[in-house]
């Protein structure tokens, strides 16, 4: 496992693809088929709830607070494992995770993010899975929220980093 | 058979779904060395669709290809989960909260969203403005601006022990604790709660 400084030119934010072989096509249904996944236990574990993030923030409920935590938990140990036993991708590549480096853009822009989440009841995966429940309308939620971070993009050189 | 499908129907408890969306991690970097996060979809949509010469969005975004294909299966999912393993009973809330909601205004507990905020009626209205508008636009804005969203930071970059992610989920928690205990109420009173 390597820990590599984000380029900032290259960066592609908090998802970067470090493989360095290209995928088209079939390559990506295994993305899809863990997407997929992915939505369904947002909806079965009701994280897509606007009244789950409401019991989250006035504290009148576990469930989320479990969830993350324990998401969380299985990840350190997923990572100290990968880490510890240098186990490679399926490509056979080292595995790699960028280094995040601190900007005041994760206190502003975390708090300006916690308001809207607040607002929405979801963060930007939720979003995706209300429209596939059938609540189309946070579509409007989901263009403005890529008009949100349009505007970021526009500004990034004028706000403080 | 039946009761397996019963037993899925059912809410599924935290312990089962926060282990589950924890081994997103593991699973996408060993898939493909990916790193977990999907706010930055949005940013590929951007530089895909309107780039408009801002350097913010001048990278190869087809190599994030995959981001997308993911975020479109998180849909996909959710359209698999209320169809085919929806839960038939009503959702239950705390009592604190639902009262508290209700003495808000809200009036719909039925269902994962409360359709008095959530519907196509209130698009051009006051309540759709500040629920799906303005929250959109905070989320959007603000998840890039931190460099990451609850994936990305809360999920991903604690899990791989890095303190700029767990300051920014600090303040993800404090502006939704703001906005909830303090904004709120009066903000749906403006809308015609």
């Amino acid at each position: 496992m390597k820990e590599v400084e984000s380029n900032i030119s290259e960066a592609v934010c908090d998802a970067p693809n470090s493989q360095e072989s290209g995928e088209r096509g079939m390559a990506l249904v295994k993305y899809l088929i863990l997407g997929i996944l992915f939505g369904i236990v947002f909806v079965k574990a009701e994280i897509i709830s606007w009244f789950r993030i409401q019991e989250m923030f006035r504290l009148d409920s576990f469930h989320m607070y479990g969830v993350i935590g324990s998401a969380i938990v299985t990840g350190i140990i997923s990572i100290q494992l990968i880490k510890r036993m240098k186990i490679k991708s399926v490509a056979g590549e080292e595995i790699i995770i960028p280094t995040k480096k601190f900007t005041k853009g994760n206190v502003i822009g975390g708090f300006i993010f916690g308001l809207g989440w607040a607002i929405t009841g979801a963060c930007p995966g939720p979003l995706f899975a209300q429209i596939g429940s059938g609540f189309t309308v946070v579509i409007v939620t989901l263009l403005s929220a890529i008009a949100g971070t349009w505007v970021y993009g526009k500004f990034s050189d004028k706000l403080p980093s | 058979m039946n009761q397996l499908i019963d037993w899925v129907s059912q809410p599924w408890p935290w312990y089962v779904a926060g282990p589950m969306i924890g081994l997103t991690v593991p699973s996408l970097l060993i898939l493909g060395n990916k790193s977990f996060g999907i706010s930055s979809s949005l940013r590929h949509v951007c530089a895909m669709c309107i780039p408009a010469k801002i350097p913010f969005f001048q990278y190869n975004w087809r190599k994030e290809m995959w981001n997308l294909v993911f975020v479109l299966g998180v849909l996909v999912g959710g359209f698999v989960a209320t169809s085919l393993l929806s839960n038939p009973d009503e959702i239950v809330i705390a009592t604190k909260t639902q009262a508290d909601l209700a003495a808000l205004g809200i009036t719909d507990f039925s269902g994962l969203m409360p359709s008095d905020i959530f519907s196509w009626e209130n698009l051009f209205t006051a309540k759709g403005f500040v629920f799906f508008v303005l929250g959109g636009f905070l989320v959007g804005f603000g998840t890039r601006y931190a460099g990451g969203c609850t994936s990305g930071h809360a999920i991903m970059g604690i899990s791989s022990l890095q303190w700029p992610s767990l300051v920014a989920t600090i303040f993800f928690m404090l502006g939704g604790f703001l906005m909830t205990q303090v904004f709120l109420a009066p903000l749906m009173k403006l809308v015609g709660f």
